[in-house]
């Protein structure tokens, strides 16, 4: 997670939020979320897009924290990194239980 | 996954019953647990203390941001602040808006809080680390409260 943390420069998850808002890239993390890594080119395979636009989409991911990249010879080779998501939805799954929980009281509150 | 929370809920209650429930300090504090030192004031900082069983040494603090009478009502305030040695005031805030709507068979409310994305990092993993120490135990008290 310290890896994941380090490249959180900015100090939030806005890059998170905006990285998941997209298409593609959900694409990409349902491809990659197996947990193997893979090239761009296999990555490519099925979007019509260029590799270029895959490459781009990639990036941003990286700089999220979501998929880490791996030099394999020449090629790069991206893997999903769990935890930004994972700790994200945590994070607001709480806050949505203790809304329930607040609504419920205001349930019996006003319904008396 | 989206940057905000969406609750709605309908309430066998008369728009105006609710509307006072939400913005009487006194009736907010009762079903939210929190006693309030004042009022609520458009444009004011609300405060006061938590009054949730294993958390009264944490501070209520929220600004007002819209009271339009049986339709809005509407706040910023810093979730999560759990640490109270720490001033919050300086990092982003959620906004919180309560929406009203009259039906046949009493008030539809729908709560938003959003600005999630904005949150430092920080606060998602205070998140975590404090549901080792005793959420359990809370969800206990809400529905011993609840059932009672």
């Amino acid at each position: 997670m310290s890896n994941t943390d380090s490249r959180h420069s900015a100090g939030n998850h806005a890059d998170v939020f905006a990285a998941l808002g997209d298409t593609t890239r959900l694409g990409l993390i349902a491809k990659l979320c197996d947990g193997e890594s893979r090239s761009i080119v296999q990555l490519a395979h099925n979007f019509p897009l260029t590799r270029q636009a895959i490459t781009k989409h990639l990036c941003v991911l990286e700089m999220a924290g979501i998929v880490r990249r791996d030099r394999i010879g020449r090629e790069s080779h991206y893997a999903y990194v769990a935890e930004p998501i994972a700790e994200a939805s945590f994070y607001l799954n709480q806050v949505s239980e203790q809304w329930d929980d607040a609504l419920s009281r205001l349930k019996s509150f006003v319904e008396v | 996954m989206q940057d905000r929370i969406e609750k709605s809920v309908d309430l066998n209650a008369p728009i105006a019953r609710v509307w006072r429930a939400l913005t009487d300090h006194e009736e907010f504090g009762e079903w939210f647990r929190v006693r309030l030192d004042g009022p609520f004031v458009v444009g004011d900082i609300s405060t006061g203390r938590i009054t949730y069983p294993g958390y009264e040494h944490l501070v209520w603090r929220a600004e007002v941001k819209a009271m339009e009478p049986e339709r809005l009502f509407s706040y910023t305030w810093h979730p999560g602040a759990v640490d109270e040695t720490f001033d919050y005031s300086s990092e982003p805030a959620t906004l919180v808006e309560f929406t009203l709507e009259a039906t046949d068979s009493g008030t539809h409310l729908v709560i938003v809080e959003s600005g999630f994305a904005s949150l430092p990092e920080s606060r998602y993993a205070e998140a975590l680390r404090l549901n080792d120490s005793g959420w359990t135990a809370q969800i206990e008290n809400i529905q011993s409260h609840v059932e009672y």
